[in-house]
Protein backbone atom coordinates (compact mmCIF):
# COMPACT_ATOMS: atom_id res chain seq x y z
CA UNK A 1 0.00 0.00 0.00
CA UNK A 2 1.19 3.52 -1.29
CA UNK A 3 2.05 5.54 1.75
CA UNK A 4 2.18 9.49 1.95
CA UNK A 5 -0.18 12.31 1.82
CA UNK A 6 -1.88 12.96 -1.31
CA UNK A 7 -2.86 16.20 -2.62
CA UNK A 8 -4.39 17.34 -6.34
CA UNK A 9 -4.30 20.88 -7.64
CA UNK A 10 -6.79 21.06 -9.82
CA UNK A 11 -10.15 23.14 -10.61
CA UNK A 12 -13.95 21.29 -10.71
CA UNK A 13 -14.61 22.91 -14.12
CA UNK A 14 -11.55 20.98 -16.10
CA UNK A 15 -11.80 17.79 -17.71
CA UNK A 16 -8.19 17.35 -17.28
CA UNK A 17 -8.47 17.41 -13.33
CA UNK A 18 -11.44 15.10 -13.87
CA UNK A 19 -9.57 12.27 -14.69
CA UNK A 20 -7.06 11.72 -11.42
CA UNK A 21 -10.09 12.53 -9.32
CA UNK A 22 -12.08 9.44 -10.84
CA UNK A 23 -8.79 7.22 -10.88
CA UNK A 24 -8.49 8.17 -6.96
CA UNK A 25 -11.58 7.45 -6.21
CA UNK A 26 -11.81 4.24 -8.08
CA UNK A 27 -9.06 3.06 -6.06
CA UNK A 28 -10.52 4.57 -2.76
CA UNK A 29 -7.42 6.86 -2.37
CA UNK A 30 -8.38 9.56 0.42
CA UNK A 31 -6.40 13.17 -1.13
CA UNK A 32 -6.99 16.92 -0.73
CA UNK A 33 -8.39 18.85 -3.42
CA UNK A 34 -6.51 22.53 -3.61
CA UNK A 35 -8.92 24.25 -5.79
CA UNK A 36 -7.22 27.05 -8.32
CA UNK A 37 -8.95 30.19 -8.46
CA UNK A 38 -10.01 31.01 -12.04
CA UNK A 39 -7.85 33.39 -13.68
CA UNK A 40 -4.79 33.11 -11.44
CA UNK A 41 -2.38 30.50 -10.24
CA UNK A 42 -0.82 29.80 -6.75
CA UNK A 43 2.81 29.73 -5.52
CA UNK A 44 1.96 25.72 -4.78
CA UNK A 45 1.36 25.21 -8.80
CA UNK A 46 4.09 27.51 -10.10
CA UNK A 47 6.49 25.53 -7.56
CA UNK A 48 4.86 22.02 -8.70
CA UNK A 49 4.62 22.78 -12.58
CA UNK A 50 7.31 25.23 -13.47
CA UNK A 51 7.25 24.11 -16.89
CA UNK A 52 3.94 24.06 -17.72
CA UNK A 53 2.05 25.86 -15.01
CA UNK A 54 -0.77 23.91 -15.58
CA UNK A 55 -3.22 21.81 -13.65
CA UNK A 56 -3.69 19.35 -12.58
CA UNK A 57 -0.63 18.63 -10.17
CA UNK A 58 -0.78 15.38 -7.99
CA UNK A 59 1.27 15.96 -4.90
CA UNK A 60 2.17 12.81 -3.12
CA UNK A 61 4.06 12.80 -0.47
CA UNK A 62 4.87 16.22 -1.62
CA UNK A 63 6.33 15.02 -5.08
CA UNK A 64 4.75 16.46 -8.07
CA UNK A 65 3.45 14.29 -10.65
CA UNK A 66 1.90 16.33 -14.26
CA UNK A 67 -0.52 15.53 -17.03
CA UNK A 68 -3.43 14.14 -16.49
CA UNK A 69 -3.16 10.90 -18.49
CA UNK A 70 0.58 10.42 -16.93
CA UNK A 71 -0.99 11.11 -13.52
CA UNK A 72 -4.27 8.53 -13.87
CA UNK A 73 -1.19 5.62 -15.05
CA UNK A 74 1.19 6.54 -11.90
CA UNK A 75 -2.30 5.76 -9.74
CA UNK A 76 -2.68 2.84 -11.23
CA UNK A 77 0.96 1.77 -10.28
CA UNK A 78 0.79 3.02 -7.63
CA UNK A 79 -2.34 1.54 -5.50
CA UNK A 80 -2.04 -1.44 -8.00
CA UNK A 81 -3.42 -3.56 -5.15
CA UNK A 82 -5.93 -1.49 -4.59
CA UNK A 83 -9.38 -1.85 -6.91
CA UNK A 84 -9.52 -3.12 -10.53
CA UNK A 85 -6.45 -1.97 -13.04
CA UNK A 86 -7.18 0.95 -14.59
CA UNK A 87 -5.37 0.03 -18.02
CA UNK A 88 -5.54 -3.33 -19.82
CA UNK A 89 -3.49 -6.58 -18.78
CA UNK A 90 -1.87 -7.10 -22.36
CA UNK A 91 0.85 -4.68 -23.71
CA UNK A 92 -1.00 -4.60 -27.36
CA UNK A 93 -4.29 -3.40 -25.71
CA UNK A 94 -2.07 -1.04 -23.20
CA UNK A 95 -0.68 0.44 -26.26
CA UNK A 96 -3.95 0.98 -28.28
CA UNK A 97 -5.50 2.79 -25.09
CA UNK A 98 -2.98 5.50 -24.96
CA UNK A 99 -3.37 5.32 -28.87
CA UNK A 100 -6.87 6.37 -28.83
CA UNK A 101 -5.89 8.47 -25.19
CA UNK A 102 -3.58 10.58 -27.11
CA UNK A 103 -5.96 11.21 -30.08
CA UNK A 104 -8.65 12.11 -28.31
CA UNK A 105 -6.83 14.65 -26.91
CA UNK A 106 -4.99 16.04 -29.74
CA UNK A 107 -7.99 15.82 -32.38
CA UNK A 108 -11.40 14.89 -30.83
CA UNK A 109 -11.80 17.80 -28.45
CA UNK A 110 -10.05 19.79 -30.86
CA UNK A 111 -13.10 19.64 -33.23
CA UNK A 112 -15.30 19.86 -30.22
CA UNK A 113 -13.46 23.02 -29.05
CA UNK A 114 -13.83 24.41 -32.66
CA UNK A 115 -17.59 23.89 -32.35
CA UNK A 116 -18.16 27.02 -30.86
CA UNK A 117 -16.02 28.90 -32.46
CA UNK A 118 -16.64 27.95 -36.25
CA UNK A 119 -18.23 31.13 -37.97
CA UNK A 120 -20.55 30.63 -40.89
CA UNK A 121 -22.44 27.98 -42.80
CA UNK A 122 -19.06 26.48 -44.57
CA UNK A 123 -17.10 26.53 -41.28
CA UNK A 124 -20.01 25.34 -39.12
CA UNK A 125 -20.46 22.01 -41.46
CA UNK A 126 -16.88 21.48 -42.21
CA UNK A 127 -16.48 20.96 -37.98
CA UNK A 128 -19.22 18.96 -37.87
CA UNK A 129 -18.10 16.70 -40.63
CA UNK A 130 -14.56 16.76 -38.45
CA UNK A 131 -16.51 15.89 -35.28
CA UNK A 132 -18.50 12.98 -36.63
CA UNK A 133 -15.54 11.35 -38.35
CA UNK A 134 -13.74 11.01 -34.71
CA UNK A 135 -17.17 10.08 -33.62
CA UNK A 136 -17.52 7.13 -35.44
CA UNK A 137 -13.89 6.50 -35.23
CA UNK A 138 -14.57 6.25 -31.11
CA UNK A 139 -17.41 4.11 -31.72
CA UNK A 140 -15.60 1.78 -33.55
CA UNK A 141 -12.62 1.60 -30.86
CA UNK A 142 -14.96 1.26 -27.97
CA UNK A 143 -16.32 -2.09 -29.79
CA UNK A 144 -12.91 -3.13 -30.24
CA UNK A 145 -11.55 -2.32 -27.16
CA UNK A 146 -14.50 -3.43 -24.78
CA UNK A 147 -15.02 -6.58 -26.33
CA UNK A 148 -18.87 -6.36 -25.38
CA UNK A 149 -18.32 -5.48 -22.00
CA UNK A 150 -19.96 -2.04 -20.86
CA UNK A 151 -16.74 0.09 -20.51
CA UNK A 152 -13.68 0.76 -22.99
CA UNK A 153 -11.66 -1.17 -20.17
CA UNK A 154 -13.71 -4.09 -20.03
CA UNK A 155 -16.07 -4.55 -16.87
CA UNK A 156 -14.46 -1.43 -15.11
CA UNK A 157 -13.58 1.86 -15.71
CA UNK A 158 -10.25 2.63 -16.88
CA UNK A 159 -7.81 4.96 -18.56
CA UNK A 160 -9.34 5.13 -21.71
CA UNK A 161 -12.71 5.66 -20.31
CA UNK A 162 -11.50 8.71 -18.22
CA UNK A 163 -9.77 10.12 -20.81
CA UNK A 164 -12.89 10.55 -23.23
CA UNK A 165 -15.56 10.47 -20.10
CA UNK A 166 -14.06 13.68 -18.75
CA UNK A 167 -15.18 15.73 -21.62
CA UNK A 168 -18.57 14.78 -21.58
CA UNK A 169 -19.82 17.81 -19.16
CA UNK A 170 -18.61 20.12 -21.50
CA UNK A 171 -19.75 17.69 -24.47
CA UNK A 172 -23.08 18.44 -23.01
CA UNK A 173 -22.48 22.42 -22.51
CA UNK A 174 -21.42 22.68 -26.32
CA UNK A 175 -24.24 20.89 -27.38
CA UNK A 176 -26.71 23.16 -25.68
CA UNK A 177 -24.68 26.14 -26.92
CA UNK A 178 -24.82 24.88 -30.74
CA UNK A 179 -28.19 23.34 -30.27
CA UNK A 180 -26.87 19.95 -31.99
CA UNK A 181 -26.32 16.91 -30.67
CA UNK A 182 -22.78 15.98 -30.64
CA UNK A 183 -23.36 12.04 -29.20
CA UNK A 184 -26.67 10.95 -31.66
CA UNK A 185 -27.65 7.42 -30.82
CA UNK A 186 -28.69 7.00 -34.32
CA UNK A 187 -25.22 7.41 -35.37
CA UNK A 188 -22.88 6.03 -32.32
CA UNK A 189 -25.64 4.05 -30.35
CA UNK A 190 -22.60 2.04 -28.17
CA UNK A 191 -20.85 5.13 -27.22
CA UNK A 192 -24.15 6.68 -25.78
CA UNK A 193 -24.67 3.66 -23.54
CA UNK A 194 -20.89 3.84 -22.80
CA UNK A 195 -21.47 7.09 -21.93
CA UNK A 196 -24.55 7.12 -19.56
CA UNK A 197 -22.98 4.45 -17.61
CA UNK A 198 -19.79 6.33 -17.09
CA UNK A 199 -21.47 9.32 -15.98
CA UNK A 200 -23.44 6.65 -13.59
CA UNK A 201 -20.79 5.28 -11.81
CA UNK A 202 -19.98 5.80 -8.21
CA UNK A 203 -16.67 6.97 -8.85
CA UNK A 204 -17.65 9.32 -11.37
CA UNK A 205 -20.96 10.94 -10.33
CA UNK A 206 -19.40 13.32 -7.08
CA UNK A 207 -16.96 14.75 -9.92
CA UNK A 208 -18.61 15.72 -12.90
CA UNK A 209 -19.79 19.15 -13.12
CA UNK A 210 -23.38 19.53 -13.42
CA UNK A 211 -24.16 21.00 -17.09
CA UNK A 212 -25.77 23.86 -15.50
CA UNK A 213 -23.13 24.96 -13.40
CA UNK A 214 -20.73 24.67 -16.13
CA UNK A 215 -22.68 26.37 -18.79
CA UNK A 216 -22.89 29.49 -16.24
CA UNK A 217 -18.63 29.26 -15.79
CA UNK A 218 -18.64 29.41 -19.86
CA UNK A 219 -20.54 31.81 -20.12
CA UNK A 220 -18.52 33.86 -17.85
CA UNK A 221 -15.35 32.58 -18.99
CA UNK A 222 -16.01 33.02 -22.83
CA UNK A 223 -17.64 36.14 -22.51
CA UNK A 224 -16.50 38.90 -24.45
CA UNK A 225 -15.22 41.86 -22.56
CA UNK A 226 -17.20 44.65 -22.21
CA UNK A 227 -16.12 47.78 -24.49
CA UNK B 1 5.98 -19.19 -32.12
CA UNK B 2 7.87 -17.33 -34.69
CA UNK B 3 7.48 -13.69 -34.20
CA UNK B 4 7.09 -11.42 -37.04
CA UNK B 5 8.03 -7.23 -36.39
CA UNK B 6 8.20 -4.75 -39.19
CA UNK B 7 8.51 -1.13 -39.39
CA UNK B 8 7.32 1.25 -41.61
CA UNK B 9 9.29 4.12 -41.46
CA UNK B 10 11.16 6.86 -43.11
CA UNK B 11 14.83 7.27 -42.69
CA UNK B 12 15.32 11.14 -41.53
CA UNK B 13 12.24 10.74 -39.03
CA UNK B 14 13.49 11.27 -35.53
CA UNK B 15 10.46 9.31 -34.63
CA UNK B 16 11.42 6.37 -36.53
CA UNK B 17 14.57 6.64 -34.76
CA UNK B 18 13.10 6.05 -31.33
CA UNK B 19 11.81 2.87 -32.48
CA UNK B 20 14.93 1.58 -33.92
CA UNK B 21 16.62 2.20 -31.69
CA UNK B 22 14.60 0.40 -28.91
CA UNK B 23 14.56 -2.56 -31.14
CA UNK B 24 18.07 -2.80 -31.23
CA UNK B 25 18.60 -2.79 -27.87
CA UNK B 26 16.10 -5.15 -27.23
CA UNK B 27 18.02 -7.24 -30.15
CA UNK B 28 14.79 -7.97 -31.55
CA UNK B 29 14.77 -8.97 -35.52
CA UNK B 30 12.93 -6.91 -37.68
CA UNK B 31 12.27 -5.88 -41.37
CA UNK B 32 12.64 -2.04 -42.27
CA UNK B 33 10.60 -0.67 -45.18
CA UNK B 34 11.32 2.79 -46.07
CA UNK B 35 8.16 4.50 -46.86
CA UNK B 36 7.98 7.33 -49.37
CA UNK B 37 6.39 9.89 -47.61
CA UNK B 38 5.04 11.69 -50.67
CA UNK B 39 3.95 8.35 -51.93
CA UNK B 40 2.50 6.28 -48.94
CA UNK B 41 2.03 2.54 -49.41
CA UNK B 42 -1.14 1.19 -49.16
CA UNK B 43 -0.11 -1.22 -46.14
CA UNK B 44 0.52 2.22 -44.15
CA UNK B 45 -2.68 3.77 -45.22
CA UNK B 46 -4.19 0.10 -43.64
CA UNK B 47 -2.07 0.20 -40.98
CA UNK B 48 -2.50 3.94 -40.21
CA UNK B 49 -5.49 4.84 -41.54
CA UNK B 50 -6.35 7.33 -38.45
CA UNK B 51 -3.15 9.57 -39.07
CA UNK B 52 -0.95 8.00 -41.90
CA UNK B 53 2.43 8.54 -40.34
CA UNK B 54 5.07 6.54 -39.68
CA UNK B 55 6.74 4.85 -37.90
CA UNK B 56 3.71 2.17 -38.00
CA UNK B 57 5.63 -1.03 -35.58
CA UNK B 58 3.23 -4.64 -37.41
CA UNK B 59 4.33 -7.01 -34.68
CA UNK B 60 2.81 -10.54 -35.66
CA UNK B 61 -0.07 -8.62 -38.15
CA UNK B 62 -1.14 -5.70 -35.67
CA UNK B 63 -0.16 -2.32 -36.09
CA UNK B 64 0.92 -0.34 -33.49
CA UNK B 65 1.45 3.71 -34.01
CA UNK B 66 2.84 6.92 -32.37
CA UNK B 67 6.47 6.13 -31.83
CA UNK B 68 6.49 6.11 -27.62
CA UNK B 69 3.60 4.12 -27.07
CA UNK B 70 6.06 1.62 -29.38
CA UNK B 71 8.55 1.98 -26.92
CA UNK B 72 6.51 1.23 -23.78
CA UNK B 73 5.12 -1.56 -25.70
CA UNK B 74 8.83 -3.37 -26.63
CA UNK B 75 9.46 -2.34 -23.41
CA UNK B 76 6.30 -4.65 -22.03
CA UNK B 77 6.51 -7.24 -24.81
CA UNK B 78 10.77 -7.79 -24.83
CA UNK B 79 10.96 -7.40 -20.45
CA UNK B 80 14.24 -8.96 -20.33
CA UNK B 81 17.05 -7.18 -22.25
CA UNK B 82 18.16 -3.73 -21.08
CA UNK B 83 14.58 -2.15 -19.46
CA UNK B 84 13.79 1.37 -21.63
CA UNK B 85 11.45 2.65 -18.16
CA UNK B 86 12.39 2.40 -14.72
CA UNK B 87 10.31 0.01 -12.45
CA UNK B 88 9.28 3.24 -9.91
CA UNK B 89 5.99 4.66 -10.49
CA UNK B 90 7.24 7.76 -9.66
CA UNK B 91 10.44 7.49 -12.27
CA UNK B 92 8.22 6.63 -14.51
CA UNK B 93 6.26 9.20 -14.52
CA UNK B 94 8.94 11.63 -14.99
CA UNK B 95 10.13 9.96 -17.50
CA UNK B 96 6.79 10.24 -19.44
CA UNK B 97 6.33 13.69 -18.52
CA UNK B 98 10.19 14.37 -19.90
CA UNK B 99 9.20 12.65 -23.11
CA UNK B 100 5.93 14.77 -23.52
CA UNK B 101 7.74 17.94 -23.68
CA UNK B 102 10.23 16.67 -26.19
CA UNK B 103 7.05 15.86 -28.09
CA UNK B 104 5.49 19.26 -27.82
CA UNK B 105 7.67 21.61 -28.25
CA UNK B 106 11.20 20.16 -29.83
CA UNK B 107 9.39 19.58 -33.80
CA UNK B 108 7.37 22.54 -33.07
CA UNK B 109 10.10 24.72 -33.26
CA UNK B 110 12.51 22.73 -35.17
CA UNK B 111 10.68 22.39 -37.88
CA UNK B 112 9.40 26.04 -37.67
CA UNK B 113 13.16 26.75 -38.20
CA UNK B 114 13.50 25.75 -41.70
CA UNK B 115 10.19 26.24 -42.92
CA UNK B 116 9.71 30.03 -41.70
CA UNK B 117 11.37 33.41 -42.35
CA UNK B 118 12.54 36.45 -40.70
CA UNK B 119 10.41 37.18 -37.55
CA UNK B 120 8.61 33.98 -37.24
CA UNK B 121 11.79 31.72 -37.80
CA UNK B 122 13.76 33.69 -35.09
CA UNK B 123 11.22 32.82 -32.35
CA UNK B 124 11.58 29.33 -33.47
CA UNK B 125 15.30 29.58 -33.29
CA UNK B 126 14.92 30.95 -29.61
CA UNK B 127 12.14 28.57 -28.34
CA UNK B 128 14.52 25.74 -29.52
CA UNK B 129 17.33 27.32 -27.37
CA UNK B 130 15.10 27.15 -24.66
CA UNK B 131 13.81 24.14 -24.50
CA UNK B 132 17.36 22.61 -25.50
CA UNK B 133 18.38 24.60 -21.71
CA UNK B 134 15.56 23.09 -19.93
CA UNK B 135 16.21 19.53 -21.23
CA UNK B 136 20.19 20.21 -20.55
CA UNK B 137 19.52 21.78 -16.86
CA UNK B 138 17.04 18.32 -16.43
CA UNK B 139 20.02 16.48 -17.23
CA UNK B 140 22.38 18.61 -14.73
CA UNK B 141 25.38 16.35 -13.90
CA UNK B 142 24.12 12.21 -15.09
CA UNK B 143 25.46 10.15 -17.84
CA UNK B 144 21.79 9.81 -18.93
CA UNK B 145 18.50 11.25 -18.92
CA UNK B 146 17.46 7.54 -17.02
CA UNK B 147 20.01 8.25 -14.39
CA UNK B 148 22.25 5.08 -14.72
CA UNK B 149 21.50 4.08 -18.00
CA UNK B 150 20.28 4.75 -21.46
CA UNK B 151 16.19 4.66 -21.41
CA UNK B 152 13.33 6.56 -22.92
CA UNK B 153 13.72 9.91 -22.40
CA UNK B 154 17.60 9.50 -23.89
CA UNK B 155 15.75 7.22 -26.83
CA UNK B 156 12.92 10.26 -27.24
CA UNK B 157 15.55 12.39 -27.56
CA UNK B 158 18.48 11.80 -28.94
CA UNK B 159 17.15 11.14 -32.71
CA UNK B 160 16.49 15.21 -33.01
CA UNK B 161 20.91 15.05 -32.58
CA UNK B 162 21.23 14.41 -36.47
CA UNK B 163 19.09 17.50 -37.07
CA UNK B 164 20.86 19.69 -35.14
CA UNK B 165 22.99 20.87 -38.35
CA UNK B 166 19.61 22.02 -39.87
CA UNK B 167 18.58 23.71 -36.76
CA UNK B 168 22.11 25.56 -36.66
CA UNK B 169 21.99 26.32 -40.30
CA UNK B 170 18.75 27.66 -41.10
CA UNK B 171 18.42 29.28 -37.69
CA UNK B 172 21.48 31.10 -37.18
CA UNK B 173 22.00 29.17 -33.93
CA UNK B 174 24.64 27.09 -32.55
CA UNK B 175 23.42 24.33 -30.44
CA UNK B 176 26.78 23.09 -29.35
CA UNK B 177 27.76 26.24 -27.27
CA UNK B 178 24.70 27.05 -26.03
CA UNK B 179 24.04 23.52 -24.71
CA UNK B 180 27.54 22.06 -24.47
CA UNK B 181 26.46 19.47 -21.54
CA UNK B 182 24.17 18.19 -24.20
CA UNK B 183 25.95 17.83 -26.98
CA UNK B 184 28.40 15.72 -24.73
CA UNK B 185 24.82 13.60 -23.74
CA UNK B 186 24.51 12.75 -27.44
CA UNK B 187 28.12 12.30 -28.22
CA UNK B 188 28.13 9.91 -25.64
CA UNK B 189 24.78 8.20 -27.01
CA UNK B 190 26.00 7.77 -30.55
CA UNK B 191 28.95 4.99 -28.76
CA UNK B 192 26.04 2.90 -28.09
CA UNK B 193 25.84 0.43 -31.85
CA UNK B 194 21.85 1.21 -31.15
CA UNK B 195 22.17 4.75 -31.51
CA UNK B 196 25.02 4.67 -34.13
CA UNK B 197 22.95 2.60 -36.82
CA UNK B 198 19.73 4.38 -36.77
CA UNK B 199 21.02 8.09 -36.86
CA UNK B 200 21.62 9.05 -39.83
CA UNK B 201 24.54 11.49 -40.61
CA UNK B 202 23.94 15.16 -39.43
CA UNK B 203 24.85 16.10 -43.12
CA UNK B 204 22.62 13.74 -45.15
CA UNK B 205 19.76 15.72 -43.12
CA UNK B 206 20.82 18.98 -44.16
CA UNK B 207 20.76 18.23 -47.79
CA UNK B 208 17.68 16.55 -47.58
CA UNK B 209 16.20 19.26 -46.34
CA UNK B 210 18.20 21.86 -48.78
CA UNK B 211 15.94 20.07 -51.46
CA UNK B 212 13.02 20.20 -49.24
CA UNK B 213 13.14 23.77 -49.12
CA UNK B 214 13.89 24.22 -52.64
CA UNK B 215 10.77 22.34 -54.08
CA UNK B 216 8.67 24.88 -51.10
CA UNK B 217 10.64 27.38 -52.69
CA UNK B 218 11.77 28.65 -49.43
CA UNK B 219 15.17 29.34 -50.99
Amino acid sequence: MASGEVKLIGAWASPFVMRPRVALNLKSVPYEFLQETFGSKSELLLKSNPVHKKIPVLLHADKPVCESNIIVEYIDETWSSSGPSLLPSLPYDRAMARFWAAYIDEKWFVALRNFLKAEGEEEKKAVIAEFEEGNALLEKAFIDCSKGKPFFNGDHIGYLDISLGSFLAWLRVTELAASYKLLDEAKTPSLCKWADHFCNDPAVKPVMPETAKLAEFAKKIFAKPQA
Amino acid sequence: MTEEVILLDFWASMYGMRTRIALAEKRVKYHYREEDLWNKSSLLLQMNPVHKKIPVLIHNGKPLCESLFQLEYIDETWPEENPLLPSDPYKRARAKFWADIIDKKVNVAGRRIWTTKGEEKEEASKELIEILKTLESELGDKDYFGEETFGYVDIALIGFYSWFGVYDKYGNINIESECPKLIAWAKRCLQRESVAKALPESEKITTFISERRKKLELE
